[in-house]
């Protein structure tokens, strides 16, 4: 187990490091961050002190050194626009995000195992075929469409929800988080919702597609001629084992969901990192942009290493350190 | 026997299968009966309704298939007509099921003690620690060294032989009436099949069970089961006691299966076999479906031979049976 976490962390500080060289010169490339932070009637002095307070008039090779150095003892640079601390930016804005990331995959667990459920053990229910043609939808209709009409239903025409904005922020046991008040819930329903969509159709297909194959399996009916109630075997004989494609699935989407809840948060304008990554790329505002990626890069291993770990509970057949081949 | 109710009486059982290309007459007009501690074996080829007359019993016949008519009943009771939640009653307790394949019977992502404990607590009221109690020596009965151990195993970390232990004393913890085992020993090597068979045997003489031994393989039958029923298309075409039927078959079909068999032949002779093919059963014409591939088959074939019995004891639905002329190999 020790040495399987071992093995995880270092593969990742391989793919940390590629990452931070593509994306270092890949935004040198883009364009300079002098033409967006200046003034455009600036003179040339102003340019040439800009472009040295900002170490840009280096070789982009020792501007990657001098990067390299600080991020290992933690620094990333400050960022161009604001002056602070590039990493300390990415994750003030970090709990606003994960927050909006939990309650969508909270969302797709809740709504997507029912009715996944539900549509496997009633194939030819006509339900069951509302349900699939409406995944189908959930997975068609791109995010930003379904976003704004969300805004236009509930927040425009009804009135029912706030459209924009994290609202009231709570303090419980050291975690602020705005799903501890009523307005902060309020405002992340629409937002969640809607990033939360696409996974909810993954899940229903992938619940619904297992609860298929599942149900003819001969421990399935095994368990029916041992006369155990239906209850059991859908909850504890069937649901088991679909289970592990769904959690395998849904633990790497939850890396997918932080990482492009981009297009939800400046919708529904979410203060959390995928905003903060758009305003970044669009000043170019590259040791933002490279902490955020690392940021998400080192979140992608983190999960992966939960998502196996847990994926060895379900199923025992997959314990860790217990196969030797 | 006689003169007491049987453990299990099936009479006139048909199960159809009503699919979107016709009906399936996957078991057409079969009778039978178990008494208690008796072995039937069922005997036939694949497709030929041995198991869904199995799964007909306990209920537990997927759709589109449906028990459309006849009568099934265990010690009296009628099984065709009873509810979802007395055949759930039944299922485990009184009629306990062994599959083919012990690969696949157990659920791999539980315990074996979670699901040894699950079945015995379906069916009575006890706390845990003392079903787990009763899971533990019926492991120990059907041979299954340190049980404690194993309970608390996963299905993956035990051999096929091992599975299939598990799985029969699952079938017997509750102490069941009637046990059907659905070819229980294809799946497994010679040495385990014939171990199993024991352990299977011997458990049923311990507790006066009736054991219905669903195969294809007469050489295991033919050790094990007291009489014998000889599927074809659905229908029983011969039964009788195990000796007496192999001894002397009557139906062209059960001497066909016999001289199968590869250790009736000769060196260097070749092997023998029934001519042509299984018939489908998706809308089988009448008349004796075996006529096609028969060779004492004449034109009265074309009519469904009605069950004769020959002899005291012996059933056979068959115009021509075979005599001892044409048994001589």
């Amino acid at each position: 187990m020790t040495a399987f976490v071992i093995r995880r962390l270092l593969q990742s500080a391989v793919v940390v490091f590629v990452m931070s060289l593509i994306v270092f010169f890949g935004v040198n490339v883009v364009g300079d961050p002098v033409d967006m932070l200046i003034n455009p009637e600036a003179d040339q002095e102003d340019i040439e002190r800009a472009i040295r307070a900002l170490g840009l008039d280096r070789p982009i090779g020792e501007q990657y050194f001098y990067f390299v150095k600080g991020a290992l003892s933690g620094d990333f640079g400050r960022s161009f626009i604001f002056g602070e601390p590039a990493l300390k930016l990415v994750l003030q804005r970090m709990p606003a995000t994960f927050e909006l990331a939990f309650t969508a995959l909270v969302m797709a667990i809740v709504f997507g195992i029912p009715l996944g459920l539900y549509a496997g053990l009633r194939p030819n229910a006509l339900s069951s075929k509302t349900i699939m043609a409406g995944s189908i939808l959930g997975f068609s209709l791109p995010t930003f469409w379904v976003g704004l009409m969300l805004i236009m239903v509930f927040a425009v025409m009804l009135g029912w929800l706030p459209a924009t904005g994290r609202g009231e922020v709570a303090t419980i046991l050291g975690i602020s988080s705005s799903l501890f008040t009523l307005d902060g819930l309020s405002h992340i329903l629409l937002p969640a919702f809607n990033l939360a969509l696409l996974k909810i159709s993954l899940v229903i297909r992938l619940t619904r597609a297992g609860t298929r194959e599942a149900i003819y399996q001969d421990y399935i009916k095994f368990a029916r001629a041992k006369g155990l109630s239906e209850n059991r075997i859908i909850f504890v004989h069937l649901l088991k084992n679909i289970l592990i494609p769904v959690v395998t699935v849904l633990g790497l989407e939850f890396g997918n969901l932080v990482a492009f809840s981009v297009v939800t948060e400046t919708i529904f304008a979410w203060p959390g990192m995928g905003k903060l990554l758009i305003d970044s790329i669009q000043q170019l505002d590259r040791p933002v942009i490279v902490a955020y990626l690392i940021v998400i890069v080192l979140l992608f291993v983190l999960i992966n290493l939960i998502v196996d770990v847990l994926y060895s509970v379900l199923d025992p057949r997959v314990r860790i350190g217990e196969s030797q081949t | 026997m006689t003169d007491q109710v049987p453990t299990l009486e099936v009479v006139d059982l048909a199960t159809h299968f009503f699919t979107k290309a016709g009906i399936v007459k996957a078991v057409d007009g079969v009778s039978f009966s178990v008494g208690a501690g008796e072995v039937v074996g069922l005997v036939g080829e694949s497709g030929s309704g041995k198991t869904v007359t199995g799964f007909s019993i306990v209920g537990l016949v997927d759709p589109p298939g449906k028990v459309v008519s006849g009568s099934i009943r265990l010690k009296g009771e009628d099984l065709v007509h009873a509810n979802a939640e007395r055949l759930r009653e039944i299922r485990g307790n009184q009629v306990a099921m062994i599959f083919q394949d012990p690969m696949m019977t157990l659920n791999p992502v539980l315990r074996i003690d979670t699901q040894m404990i699950e079945a015995v607590r379906a069916h009575r009221e006890l706390n845990r620690a003392a079903a787990r109690e009763i899971a533990r020596n019926a492991l120990g009965q059907v041979g299954i060294p340190s049980p404690n151990e194993r309970l608390k195993a996963y299905p993956h970390q035990l051999s096929g032989g091992m599975r299939q232990r598990v799985a029969i004393a699952i079938a017997f913890v509750n102490k069941p009436d009637l046990i059907i085992a659905d070819e229980p020993t294809t799946a497994l090597d010679v040495t385990i099949q014939a171990q199993i068979i024991h352990e299977a045997q011997t458990l049923c003489r311990q507790t006066g069970t009736a054991l219905i031994w669903i195969t294809h393989d007469l050489a295991v039958v033919a050790g094990l089961a007291d009489r014998i029923c000889v599927m074809y298309a659905g229908r029983i075409v011969e039964a009788g006691p195990s000796d007496d039927v192999l001894d002397r078959p009557m139906h062209p079909y059960t001497a066909g299966l016999i001289g199968s068999v590869p250790t009736h032949n000769k060196r260097g002779e070749r092997l023998r076999q029934i001519p042509g093919m299984t018939p489908s059963l998706l809308n089988l014409p009448p008349g004796c479906a075996f006529r096609s591939r028969c060779a004492n088959a004449q034109s009265n074939c074309q009519q469904t031979p009605d069950e004769t019995t020959p002899f005291d004891g012996r059933r056979l639905r068959c115009h021509h049976p075979m005599t001892a002329i044409e048994r001589q190999p």
